[in-house]
């Protein structure tokens, strides 16, 4: 399935997807591509359809039409094998999801080693090198409901690294948290970037996609109206809608 | 020891009241067998009653409509008909379709016999209860969660036992003590095919010794705590599950 691909092709390559929730047309055509190490980040109104497009793309939610290609695994394909395809995309929510069972590292290790089969001791020596990383040292032994909202967050990233994933999604992982704790979320995901992780994030944090990102998307009702380099995006938009919502957010 | 029994004897002779179950041997032992019973039947009850409320509960999640639409059969079918006719059903019904065996002095006997037609009964009983009590539990689990062991390549049984049960159990404790208590009492109901448990055992006594009143009060006071020691070792169990900043 993925032998045809290589690391020049886009490691994630969405075409012409539509989706549906009943009446309601939620993806009405969108394609988007990203090379490996690249990041893009996914901006427009809500409901436009960006949550979706990220949970179609490590098959949360099926597509009706269309194809989304990750290294070249066809997700639509009914006979897709989930875990092969989940295990290198990593997702990351708005509101943190973490095991409230678990404490922070065991938060982190139950996947590689319940889904992945890995050996405890190996996991366990990751699971803290990721907490370090994520610059959570000393939280280890820490239940979710004993961290601060940007702590869960960080706890939350670390998780989806732990499956050493080949994408990482983002879904507007800071809209749930207070401005002083977006800040140590963003440093997280920056450094994660900048050391060549493929990052898809949908996000309202204008300043942040603009330093970040290599390529914003705007989506308005399902689909993408606009597309470009940052710079180019936020200083000269051609789209009315993409002007009329910048106009309204910056 | 001698002393002890000597009292009660006495005060049978002063008061008339007459406990044969602490200073007659043959009564005591036979009172004790039957605490043992009652203790193996609900102790047994309680875990096979349990489990098939998980697989019962997990079962309701199922894709196949069919084995939906069974679980739902059984919670009906044993929720809404009395335990005492189930357990007659099964001794009575069931049990004289089952075939004869010969047993080790020659004899025939039943292939199941009444305590274990007991342990299915009352299993089954209460069974059905914890279906529901677990369903309960795990539709309080966020989906959101669920949703995030799926993403990170949970399978659907992987994230039913490492994520929603330890939750669901969390919610639900309170209502699986409740059937659980009622489960330990309901053993009572063996009496109905002759097991040997507490209640059988005490109205043997009491024929023999006439001393119905006292037998009913040692009952309840018995029951009492049973009841009491299962209710403690759950509230236990549910506090050592407390998580700092969950639920409560």
């Amino acid at each position: 399935m993925s032998a045809a691909w290589s690391e020049s092709d886009p490691i994630v390559d969405i075409r012409d997807v539509h989706k549906s929730f009943g009446p309601v047309q939620v993806l009405a055509g969108v394609s988007l591509s990203m090379p490996m190490r690249s990041t893009a980040c996914i901006i427009g109104p809500s409901g436009s359809g960006k949550s979706t497009l990220l949970r179609c793309i490590n098959a949360l939610v099926p597509i009706e039409k269309g194809s989304i290609k990750v290294r070249g695994i066809e997700v639509n394909d009914p006979k897709v094998d989930i875990l092969n395809l989940r295990r290198r995309v990593g997702m990351v929510f708005q509101q943190y999801n973490l095991f409230p069972h678990k404490t922070a590292l065991q938060n982190v290790m139950m996947a590689p080693i319940t889904v992945l089969k890995q050996d405890r001791a190996e996991v366990e020596e990751r699971a803290r090198r990721l907490l370090r990383k994520v610059r959570l040292e000393g939280k280890e032994d820490a239940y979710p409901g004993e961290l601060s909202g940007g702590q869960q967050q960080r706890v939350a990233i670390a998780r989806s690294l732990a499956m050493s994933p080949e994408v990482m999604l983002f879904d507007e992982v800071t809209a749930a948290l207070d401005p002083e704790t977006v800040k140590e979320v963003l440093i997280t995901i920056r450094e994660l970037a900048e050391e060549g992780m493929t990052c898809l994030l949908v996000t309202h944090e204008m300043g942040f996609a603009r330093e970040v990102a290599d390529h914003i998307y705007f989506t308005d009702r399902g689909l993408i109206v606009e597309h470009g380099p940052p710079k180019e995006f936020f200083s000269n938009p051609r789209d009315p809608r993409t002007r009329e919502f910048l106009g309204q957010i910056l | 020891m001698d002393v002890i029994y000597d009292w009660f004897r006495q005060l049978y002779i002063d008061h008339g009241i007459n406990l044969t179950i602490v200073y007659d041997r043959f009564d005591r032992n036979r009172m004790l067998g039957g605490l043992w019973t009652t203790i193996k039947l609900s102790l047994t009850c309680l875990a096979l009653s349990v489990l098939i409320g998980l697989v019962g509960a997990w079962l309701q999640g199922a894709r196949s409509v069919l084995l939906r639409a069974v679980v739902q059969g059984y919670i009906q079918f044993f929720r809404n008909t009395p335990p005492l006719v189930q357990m007659y059903f099964f001794f009575f019904a069931l049990g004289s379709l089952m075939p004869q065996v010969r047993n080790e002095f020659g004899f025939t006997q039943p292939m199941i016999d009444n305590y274990t037609w007991a342990i299915i009964s009352l299993s089954f009983f209460a069974g059905a209860f914890n279906v529901e009590i677990f369903r309960s539990g795990i539709e309080a689990v966020p989906k959101s969660t669920v949703e995030a062991a799926e993403s990170l390549g949970y399978t659907r049984l992987q994230s039913y036992i490492h994520v929603v049960l330890p939750l669901a159990f969390r919610v639900c404790l309170p209502a699986l003590n409740n059937n659980l208590v009622n489960l330990v009492k309901t053993t009572t109901l063996a009496y109905a095919i002759a097991v040997p448990e507490m209640l059988y055992v005490a109205n043997q006594i009491w024929s023999d010794a006439v001393n119905v009143p006292e037998m009913m009060t040692f009952l309840l006071f018995a029951y009492v705590a049973l009841v009491g020691i299962l209710v403690w070792v759950m509230r236990k169990w549910e506090q050592s599950m407390a998580l700092p900043g969950y639920g409560r």
